[in-house]
Parts: C-alpha cells; structure tokens; sequence
C-alpha cells in the first residue's frame, strides 16, 4: 500500500508540472503536439527512474560537500544515454525535441528528486518514485500537447479529424504554451479549492 | 552589418524566453519587482557571455579534436556550474559592491537551462569550418541574454501593474503571469520577418 502511494504520489498530488510548478522550460517548449508532449515525458521519465536508482545506491558513497556536483555528473550520463538513444531510433522525434533533450539535466524535476527522495529512501522506493513522478510529467505534457494540437490543427496525435482547412495558428506558436499552462493550471486550482 | 542583424534577431525575432521558451524560471521566478528583475538581467548576461566563451573554447580545442562530442552534454554542464562558483567567489574577493547586487542571482543561475541550451545551441547553429566560430557565438550569445533582460524587464513592469489589480482567485500568481507572458509573447510575434 505505501509503495502505491510512492507511485501515485507525482502522479496527482505532487504533479511536478501544475502543483510543483518545476521543470517549465520543457513544458512550454515542446508541447507542439500530443506526440512531442509524450516523447519528451517519456524521456525524462527514464532519466528520473535511472538516475534516482543510481544516486540512492550511491548515497552512502557521496560526501555531502560534492553532493550536488555528484548528481549533475549520475543525471548527465543517463541524458547523454536518452539524447544518443533517440538520436539512434527515433530520429524523427530526435529532430522535433532537438535541444530540448540535453536540457532534460538542467530540468529542476531530476536533480530536485535525487536531492529530495533517492538521497533519503531506498533503491526500490526511487526508482518507484522516479516512474510516478515521471508518469505525472508524462501526462500533464501530453494532455497540454493534445489541447494545442487539437486546438490548432484539429488533430490528436497526428490523426486529423477536423477538416484540413482547420487551424487557429496561435496555439501551435510560442502564446499558445502560456495560454493553455495558465487556463489549465488556473482550473486545477479552482478545482481543487471546491 | 551582419553582426547587427544579428543581435537584433536575437533580441527581438527569436527572444530566448519568449519564443524559445529558455529560462522560463527565473522569468517567473525572480519578475515581481523591476530592480530584481534588473539585476538578474545583468547576472544573466555576465555569466552567460562568459559561459559561452569558456565552452566554445572547449568545444573547438577539446571535444571536436578528440572526436568526443558525446561528452558535450556532461562537459558543458560541469564547466558552467564551475565557472559559476568561481565568479561568485572571486566577485565577493575583488569587488564586494557587485557581489552585493549580483551574489544573489548567481547560485540561481547554474541552474538556468537559459545557459546550457545556448552553449549547447551554438555549438549546432554555428560550423567551426567557415571561421569566427568563437567570435559568432560570443556575439550570439551576448545579444541572446539581451533580449532575456529586455524580456523579463518589461514582464517584471507589467507584473508590478498586476499586483494592483483584482484577478480571480484561482488565477492568482503563476496562472495569471502565464497569461501575460503570453499576450507578451503575442506582442513580441510581431517584430517576425524583421530581420
């Protein structure tokens, strides 16, 4: 039961992007469509899972003064792995990320659960926590990249059900990331105050 | 000519926050007040240039001669955080004055993917083969942390006006400043086809 809880934890009441507020930059960034949202989750939810094993099998190794410096280096590795992984077997989706996959080791999400979770708990209990906080990452960018794919171009995931002719441009372009962040995060809130 | 061209692309066509989305944090983080919002503008264009500067020079003297271009996400990383603690400590050592105004924007600053996505990004924008290699990205560079402080300088403004206003209670604080950052964002759409 309490392991569940671990997972279910970053899933709905810690969700890193709309209660944390972390990790933005990828959020607003690459959201251009459902797929790109759910690449890019995906991706940073390997890196979370891995990097948050290694660090808390290494936490009795690190001194606490190069800590920090230490879980850049574990979290560097893992995205040098992901960023040439990608680049190998999904090219396409390789080119659409572009930068934003070598910035998964600078998103606040990885180093902020090494130093919050997998410094503390066990093996099993990071790598736990990694996937749940890497799914909640997962789904709020797929569903924000599904609302600006649907909303601009009348597709889901590539599969066109609005007439071609269909398209509100400005939630493909960069206004449209603030726009639907803001109203949905502003209706979270409101739903969470009832 | 073509050096103009380019910072004002960087500044005003391609701004590094509002059309790159780079630094969304401190943009949100550190833009409630216009003298804060200054300062952090300043840091950032300080240890960017140089953070720039220091990688490319790696980039074209280590990596590419030794064919280890993989290594540049992890290198890239390592030299900012480095370089960022050297800063501080020899600002606090050498000139007390702007360590009071920058110190503490700097510790912040390693961990803005503002820096790293633009050392990263030179080293694909620009080719160590047509020459000026390290005079382009620093130029490049330098006007890109530009537009970040003329970005979050006019967001820190229209947020101080903000304050003042009745908004509705759920879209208080990052919701709110979101949607501005948007309209911004829209405003700044339309300097496209400048250069």
């Amino acid at each position: 039961m309490k392991k569940l809880r671990i997972l279910f934890n970053g899933i709905l009441k810690e969700n890193p992007t709309f209660v944390l507020v972390l990790g933005m930059c990828p959020t607003l960034g690459v959201t251009t469509s459902a797929f790109n949202g759910f690449g890019m989750g995906v991706a940073t939810m390997f890196v979370l899972m891995l990097s948050n094993m290694l660090i808390s099998l290494l936490k009795n190794f690190i001194p606490d003064m190069v800590r920090i410096p230490a879980y850049i280096v574990v979290i560097a590795t893992f995205v040098s792995i992901v960023d040439l992984l990608i680049q190998g077997f999904v090219p396409a989706l390789g080119e659409s990320l572009g930068l934003f996959i070598p910035l998964i080791v600078v998103n606040c999400i990885v180093l902020g659960r090494a130093e919050a979770f997998a410094s503390k708990n066990s093996v099993f209990d990071s790598m736990l926590d990694g996937i749940g906080m890497g799914l909640g990452f997962t789904l709020s960018l797929t569903v924000i990249g599904a609302i600006r794919e649907i909303l601009g171009s009348g597709s889901i995931f590539g599969f066109q059900f609005l007439p071609e002719t269909y398209n509100i441009l400005i939630f493909v372009l960069a206004p449209g990331a603030f726009f639907v962040l803001g109203f949905l995060m502003a209706l979270i809130r409101h739903l969470q105050s009832k | 000519m073509e050096y103009i061209l380019m910072i004002i692309a960087c500044v005003f066509v391609n701004n590094i926050v509002l059309s790159q989305f780079l630094g969304i944090c401190p943009f949100l983080g550190v833009s409630n007040k216009l003298g804060t919002a200054l300062g952090m503008g300043v840091a950032v264009i300080f240890v960017m240039t140089l953070a720039t500067l220091v990688t490319s020079l790696v980039h074209v003297y280590v990596l590419v001669p030794m064919g280890v271009e993989f290594l540049q996400t992890i290198a890239f990383i390592l030299i900012i955080a480095a370089l960022v603690q050297m800063v501080e400590i020899i600002l606090k050592k050498t000139s007390p004055s702007l360590y009071q105004a920058l110190g503490i924007f700097l510790p912040l600053i390693t961990t803005n993917c503002a820096v790293l996505g633009v050392a990263i990004g030179v080293t694909q924008k620009f080719d160590i083969a047509a020459g000026n290699y390290i005079l382009q990205s620093v130029v490049y560079t330098a006007s890109t942390a530009l537009g970040f402080a003329v970005a979050i300088c006019i967001f820190a403004g229209l947020r101080e006006q903000l304050e003042l206003t009745g908004v509705p209670k759920a879209m208080k604080g990052v919701p709110i400043a979101l949607i501005t950052a948007g309209i911004l964002a829209m405003a700044f759409m339309g300097f496209a086809n400048l250069v």
